[in-house]
């Protein structure tokens, strides 16, 4: 086609005004972008440059290494042992399947184990670690390591897991530690990152719940350069944390595995404080459990296991459990009536058998009666029908005003969980709690530490140990945290009247050494640590007068949980104590036959440091005490085992 | 003037063709090009794998189609318009049918030596079929409805074809780039005028059609305007591109923070960044100062381009080379706004920058076609 010259020039000249129209655009567009460069790169860059910091840098937290718990000797209850465990990395491994059956062959791992840990694999990105198995032993680590060509992506690591060498010992005391939960963030205003790290364990009950703060320590922290799927690229800088303090207890790990050995198949609980100082030397809960079972993760079936036994091991019955005293309250009755003046020591009640007041027959745990006795022997004989008397005198506020001071009815302040405040039950509390007024009956069964009054074995430890010091002295668990030794505080003196004093402790003298004392025979005859001491028996159900009638069936016949649970309360040595000892046998049938001889047993072993020598039990028992400590050495920790966590 | 009134004589022939070629556009082709093999060495931590080095083979082939297609005669190139205008359509067809899926989008054929993307090749065979187009046309009659409505569907056929696939990167070019040519062969201003406003009521249409029943685009591109408008709604979703992409040009600041220093890129913030967000690597290591002479590369590129064009007297040569230089503008500047937060994010690379085949070869094909038309146009003797 052939085109006239005129419209080549019109066209060429058309082009041209467009093109450099269009060119104009172009170059308008082009100073925009450039314009738009300079706003976000040249005006806004720092505030840039600091989100380009936010994204590139991650802090994350170094955990602290959480302090360790020794008993008063320096051997280890709570400390962390190094954890071998095996982990793999995705994108290392290649065929994860094939590395996982090469890994199971060589270290023997059940399947489950190896399906959980695949599971894990294909659920994190590829670079993240994955823990396949835990503790380990030498051995299988040795395995891996030597097979490590042909485990492409898997390392042995070591990291520090809690562990409690002396397992069940000291489980009710120490408690353990577990797993964060959601209501520990929530219950904290800020709570510390550390608790979000994966795998944090901080104290769940006892000793590692209440002295978190010191036992935690704080996290260091460590910053690394990220890409943006969160793999570290770098390390920039770190800051170590501190490591968590420290903390040693005034319990004697020898003297609670013996308590241990010596309750072995009762449901029980012993206490053994320092008169002078409240040092707790040994705070024993049977049956008991291992806290590693708790630390680790404790499977279903073994959980239930424990919740189910009649025994109950879970519950802490030395310093949560409650009992009614018994006539291990009989001395609260009687200084609260010797420091009122409202008896003299001489005078001398008669004891029928029983005792009727108000239309009620109170019975003496006699059937027979005691006959006539003055207060030390009314203590020693355990007589019920004077103290019947004592109480209508004294008065219910009296006695529970006495209770009291002695340390009775008080929550004592230790670092473990659900420290039990009892009951020193008072007029106002029946009428609240029960919608009826007081009865003289309640102030009677109260004189014989039955009816309302619940006490645990640590208050009735207490209250032993201000019997023997007549100071009010306090229980102590922790002796030093940190290396630094926490201060004892000189106890204050109780301001009891020094006769009053000494006859109540002269009725437990006779208790012990009198051969009408209840626990005459379970007297201790080494002359450098003779006892004194206190039975008492509680009923779990009330004798009706149809079963009285019938006559009272022998304990052992009862079924287990009907039975009378079994008190005793000491101190040793008579003329300079230093020991208190409380022992609560639930059902044990009778403080006398069941709480007095482990009390015994127990005091012995405070006092001797070890297992005491035949001379110090009464010439006709030896023989049997001998079987029977030979059957305990069997029982207990060997010595050398214990001493390799000697810190 | 049309081709066939050249006095052939007066056109270089031969190995002389080699003297004509417009070295400096050559030089700064190679200039953008290098930038984009730092950007690619640089993001992959220092390596020429596996990026750079394919790049650099890819621009090698280029430069070999652009010097083949150079010295081809601008006739030849003219003859053969409408056939590749329609084998350019037959590919988007076959996408269609036959395409594999990649990214949420049918865009590839595989031909099993190349992963040909037809709609890359589209924008040239638009460009040269307009071209042809308005050359072939009476020029009394550019302005005539039934002409302007023919010159239309030409645009619209493949624009349609390529935002079924859906790629709305690609459609936008199509429809700006045809629409470029057009305005450059003397289409009145008023169709302008009326697409504008046609093109701001569909817009509401499109935003108001959201959510209903005919809801026109897919709920995905909606979010991207979304993110478009406000990127901070959805920080780790749609808005995430933009966010980080400000955030790497942003901490760029003047002069950037050094080769193979950028952290946004290197610790893999930025999405695509070797493909269509690598503005952002490139603005974040070497600053606005970096980002700036990128600009002016690409400006001188068009300087070059359009004062060829001037020289030129051949309708088709001089529309064609001014719309291979509309579409190479409006590849980079659309990526830059996208990336700069200030269009919509839609697929499209920076032209000789971002890592990919089709695009290079494309535009290298299309500044073959430029040199062509440079090389062949009758000189005075």
């Amino acid at each position: 086609m052939k085109r006239p010259p005129r419209d080549i020039a019109l066209s060429s000249r058309r082009i041209n005004r467009r093109a450099a129209i269009l060119g104009g655009l172009m170059g308008a567009g082009m100073l925009m972008l450039a314009g738009r460069m300079r706003q976000i790169q040249v005006d806004q860059t720092d505030q840039f440059r600091l989100l380009a910091e936010e994204n590139r840098i991650n802090i994350r937290l170094i955990p602290p290494v959480r302090g360790l718990i020794h008993d008063r000797n320096g051997t280890v209850l709570a400390g962390n042992e190094q954890n071998y465990r095996v982990v793999i990395v995705r994108e290392d491994a290649g065929d994860v399947d094939l590395v996982l059956a090469r890994l199971a062959r060589l270290i023997d791992l059940p399947a489950e184990i190896v399906d959980r840990a695949r599971r894990e694999v294909f659920r994190h990105r590829p670079f993240v670690p994955v823990t396949i198995a835990e503790r380990l032993d030498w051995e299988q680590v040795a395995r891996i390591a030597s097979n490590a060509p042909s485990l492409p992506g898997i390392t042995p690591e070591v990291g520090l897991s809690r562990n409690y060498p002396l397992e069940e010992d000291f489980s009710h005391v120490i408690g353990y530690v577990g797993a964060v939960s959601e209501r520990d963030l929530d219950a904290q205003e800020v709570p510390d990152p550390v608790l979000q790290l994966p795998g944090f364990q901080i104290g769940r009950i006892g000793v590692e719940r209440q002295m978190e703060h010191a036992l935690r320590g704080s996290a260091g922290t460590k910053r690394t350069e990220v890409n943006a799927v969160g793999r570290v690229m770098r390390e920039l800088d770190r800051r170590e944390g501190t490591p968590g303090r420290n903390v040693q207890l005034t319990v004697d790990h020898r003297l609670q595995n013996f308590i241990h050995a010596r309750l072995a198949g009762e449901s029980a609980a012993v206490i053994v404080m320092d008169v002078e100082t409240g040092d707790l030397r040994a705070i024993a809960s049977s049956p008991s459990y291992d806290p590693n079972l708790f630390a680790r993760g404790i499977s279903s079936a073994d959980f239930r296991g424990l919740l189910d036994d009649p025994y109950r091991p879970l519950v802490d019955k030395s310093v949560q459990g409650v009992y009614p005293p018994g006539s291990t309250f009989k001395m609260v009755v009687a200084l609260a009536a010797l420091e009122a003046g409202l008896v003299v020591p001489e005078e001398r009640v008669f004891c029928p058998g029983h005792m009727d007041v108000s239309g009620r027959r109170f019975h003496c745990w006699r059937r027979g009666g005691h006959g006539r006795l003055n207060m030390v022997s009314a203590l020693s004989e355990s007589c019920d029908v004077y103290f019947y008397d004592m109480a209508q005198r004294v008065g219910i506020e009296r006695i529970n005003a006495m209770s009291e001071r002695l340390g009775l009815g008080v929550r004592h302040a230790l670092p473990m969980s659900a420290v039990a405040a009892g009951l020193n039950p008072t007029r106002e509390w029946k009428q609240a709690r029960r919608g009826e007024p007081w009865q003289v009956g309640d102030t009677i069964n109260a004189a014989i530490g039955q009816g309302f009054v619940l006490n645990s074995p640590l208050q009735l430890a207490v209250m032993t140990a201000r019997l023997a010091s007549g100071k009010a002295v306090v229980p102590r668990l922790v002796r030093a945290v940190g290396g630094v030794e926490e201060p004892v505080a000189e106890a204050p003196s109780l301001g009891l009247d020094a006769r009053a004093l000494a006859i109540v402790r002269q009725g437990m003298v006779e208790c012990t050494n009198h051969q009408r004392g209840t626990a005459w025979s379970s007297r201790i005859v080494e002359a450098s640590a003779r006892m004194s001491g206190k039975t008492g028996t509680s009923q779990v159900f009330t004798i009706t007068a149809a079963e009285r009638a019938a006559g009272l069936r022998r304990q052992q016949d009862l079924p287990w949980n009907r039975r009378n649970h079994a008190l005793f309360v000491a101190y040793a040595p008579i003329e300079a104590p230093r020991y208190a000892v409380a022992v609560v046998i639930e059902h044990g049938g009778g403080g006398s036959s069941a709480a007095a001889p482990v009390g015994r047993d127990v005091m012995l072993h405070a006092l001797h440091g070890g297992m005491p020598p035949l001379s110090a039990y009464p010439e006709p028992q030896r023989n049997r005490i001998e079987t029977q400590q030979r059957d305990l050495l069997g029982r207990m920790r060997p010595p050398q085992t214990d001493g390799r966590d000697r810190a | 003037m049309s081709y066939l009134e050249y006095a052939v004589q007066r056109v270089p022939a031969g190995l002389s063709k080699v003297l004509y070629v417009n070295w400096a556009l050559v030089v700064l082709l190679a200039a953008v090009a290098g930038l984009g093999w730092l950007m690619l060495y640089s993001i992959a931590g220092g390596s020429l794998m596996p990026w750079a080095e394919p790049q650099m083979k890819r621009f090698a082939a280029g430069l070999v189609l652009m010097f083949a297609v150079a010295f081809v005669p601008i006739w030849f190139w003219r003859n053969v318009a409408g056939l590749a205008y329609g084998l350019s359509l037959v590919l988007l067809l076959g996408v269609e049918f036959f395409g594999s899926v990649g990214m949420g989008a049918q865009r590839w054929i595989d031909l099993g030596f190349i992963r040909l993307q037809p709609s890359e090749l589209a924008k040239i065979t638009l460009v040269m079929a307009l071209a042809a187009y308005y050359d072939w046309l009476d020029i009394r009659r550019t302005s005539r409805p039934m002409w302007v409505l023919l010159a239309l569907v030409l645009v619209l056929l493949p624009t349609f074809l390529v935002l079924r696939q859906p790629d709305l990167g690609t459609g936008i070019l199509l429809l700006l780039g045809g629409g470029a040519v057009m305005f450059l062969a003397g289409v009145s201003w008023l169709y302008f005028a009326a697409v504008i406003a046609i093109g701001l009521g569909g817009m509401t249409l499109v935003l108001a059609s959201r959510g209903t029943e005919w809801q026109i685009l897919k709920d995905y591109q909606y979010r991207r305007i979304d993110s478009f408008l406000d990127p901070s709604i959805d920080p780790l979703g749609a808005g995430y591109h933009i966010n980080q992409s400000k955030i790497a040009l942003g901490s760029g600041g003047w002069s950037g923070r050094g080769f193979m220093q950028g952290t946004q890129s290197r610790l893999n913030f930025l999405p695509e960044k070797h493909t269509d967000f690598i503005f952002t690597s490139l603005a974040e290591e070497f600053g606005f100062v970096g980002g700036v002479s990128l600009l002016v590369l690409y400006g001188l590129i068009l300087v070059f381009c359009i004062a060829a064009a001037l020289k030129m007297k051949d309708r088709f040569a001089q529309l064609l080379t001014l719309g291979v230089a509309a579409t190479f503008f409006l590849y980079f500047a659309v990526n830059m706004a996208m990336v700069m937060g200030l269009a919509p994010v839609v697929g499209v690379p920076l032209p000789l920058v971002s890592f990919g085949g089709s695009a290079m070869l494309v535009l290298m094909f299309g500044f073959g076609l430029v040199q062509s038309a440079h090389i062949h146009r009758p000189r005075g003797p």
